[in-house]
């Protein structure tokens, strides 16, 4: 169904030529909204935050969030933020995996080297979509207050910026100018809050194109990839201060994750 | 209680800066973020397929271009004036080749990913920020529209002496884009390897032939 519309959205696209194709998108993407798929990994989310998982066979409600132990409503437009018992910024992701070690004995590092859509990685998908959608419609305001908070926004700023690889490719480079598109695809300018917002406030989301769910930081994982650089770690440093340079450039937008993408 | 704990700490920050001030002696130095994210890039990136670590070893130019304040005019000038040096001409001083096989490569947008195969060669990439032919509807605006690219500049003959100047600059912005704008967010094709001489030509041809569906 999902190809014939594409079929059907590029005739009309030919026709009414380029000017109007992000109408025809935007359309196409409500069209599929209608029904997003997202959903089948938010209630799978659900049922795993609340089953004994695991070496210690518990569950996830105990896991703080940042808003206490077992919060789960409006976690998500607060992260990346400080954690006192780890020391560190954590983004969702990262967090998840520090509660699936401590609280159900998980080996942390093993999940960090486990690929995308394989093993516990699988888990974090759903986990994700569940966390993201307890904060749907909320607005961004990530805390800046601890002095690592403000380190994080610092660096990830200037990562956003770091030119470098054989195509002397930055994040800035396709994002930092608004209005702009890749072929037909719009290109969200992250350093505006309306950009970032629209970014950072649609991941996790489900991508219609390869019909998985994406978690920021795989997100982020294939932006890499396409900027030619090597590999960024899982939920490594570098990645968590992105989110936090975004996250924080997105305040007071609106959450929509999880999203459905193209 | 983490809360009331940061708020004494910055109470007893606040006390210390007055102590200092009032002792005139040098105030701390804040942190150096550009040290900072430099090292968090280190530490973070590992190397995979043909994407290799040293990709994150950025040149004078990728690092000048990376920063908070654009460049200096004296410092573009001199970056420019580096870039150009490193065009070479193509061999035999052919600039043309075939505008069929540059539309294929200005389709193209694969290569030096690190999913792409280390020998393959790499696409042009032109489609993605740039409009070409008008059948093409799926282009990018990061970059000009380059329609009738050669039509425009009176290019009717590529070959002949009057269209000299402007062959010679279009190889030179394929060559080296940073050659005439240093902080262009177009790839350096030529001096990065990315594409060889022949790849160029034949892209060459699609900008400037007066038969390519550029210029129609």
């Amino acid at each position: 169904m999902h190809r014939f519309i594409v079929a059907a959205l590029l005739c009309a696209a030919v026709q009414a030529h380029a000017q109007s194709s992000s109408e025809e998108i935007a359309k196409y993407r409500a069209m599929l909204a209608d029904g997003n798929p997202a959903e089948l990994w938010e209630a799978k989310g659900e049922g795993l935050w609340k089953q004994p998982r695991g070496p210690n066979k518990a569950t996830l409600e105990q896991c703080d969030l940042g808003r206490g132990a077992g919060v789960v409503k409006g976690a998500f437009v607060e992260l990346p933020r400080f954690f006192a018992d780890t020391g560190r910024v954590q983004d969702l992701e990262s967090r998840l995996v520090t509660c699936m070690q401590d609280l159900q004995g998980f080996n942390a590092a093993e999940i960090v080297k486990t690929p995308f859509g394989k093993g516990e990685q699988v888990t974090l998908e759903s986990l994700v979509a569940y966390v993201s959608s307890e904060s749907d419609g909320m607005t961004f305001s990530l805390p800046q207050a601890h002095g690592q908070e403000k380190d994080m926004y610092e660096a990830g700023k200037r990562i956003f910026n770091f030119r470098s690889g054989p195509y002397d490719f930055s994040c800035a480079s396709c994002h930092g100018q608004e209005g702009k598109r890749i072929r037909l695809q719009d290109l969200p300018d992250l350093t505006t809050a309306k950009g970032a917002g629209a970014a950072f406030g649609a991941w996790p989301a489900y991508r219609v194109s390869s019909g998985e769910l994406w978690s920021m930081q795989r997100r982020l994982n294939d932006c890499f990839r396409q900027q030619r650089f090597p590999s960024p770690g899982f939920i490594s440093d570098a990645t968590i201060a992105l989110g936090v340079y975004l996250g924080v450039t997105a305040k007071g937008a609106e959450s929509i994750a999880p999203a459905i993408k193209r | 209680m983490f809360r009331i704990h940061t708020r004494r700490l910055a109470w007893q920050a606040t006390a210390v800066v007055f102590l200092v001030a009032g002792c005139a002696a040098p105030a701390v130095a804040p942190p150096d973020y550009d040290a900072i994210s430099l090292a968090m890039i280190k530490a973070s990136f590992e190397a995979k397929g043909q994407a290799t670590l040293g990709r994150l070893d950025q040149d004078p130019l990728q690092r000048a271009c990376s920063a908070a304040t654009a460049p200096s005019a004296e410092a573009v000038r001199k970056l420019e004036a580096q870039e150009l040096a490193t065009i070479k001409p193509p061999p035999e001083g052919r600039y043309l080749g075939d505008w069929k096989e540059g539309e294929k490569l200005a389709q193209n947008g694969r290569g030096m990913t690190w999913s792409d195969p280390a020998d393959a060669p790499a696409g042009g990439n032109c489609y993605n920020c740039h409009q070409l032919s008008k059948a093409e509807i799926s282009f990018g605006t990061l970059g000009p529209s380059l329609y009738n690219y050669g039509k425009l500049r009176g290019v009717s003959d590529p070959s002949s002496d009057a269209a000299k100047p402007i062959v010679l600059y279009t190889w030179g912005k394929i060559f080296d884009a940073k050659a005439s704008n240093a902080c262009s967010i177009m790839p350096r094709f030529g001096e990065a390897h990315v594409l060889t001489a022949k790849q160029m030509q034949d892209i060459m041809a699609l900008l400037l032939d007066p038969k390519s569906p550029v210029n129609q």
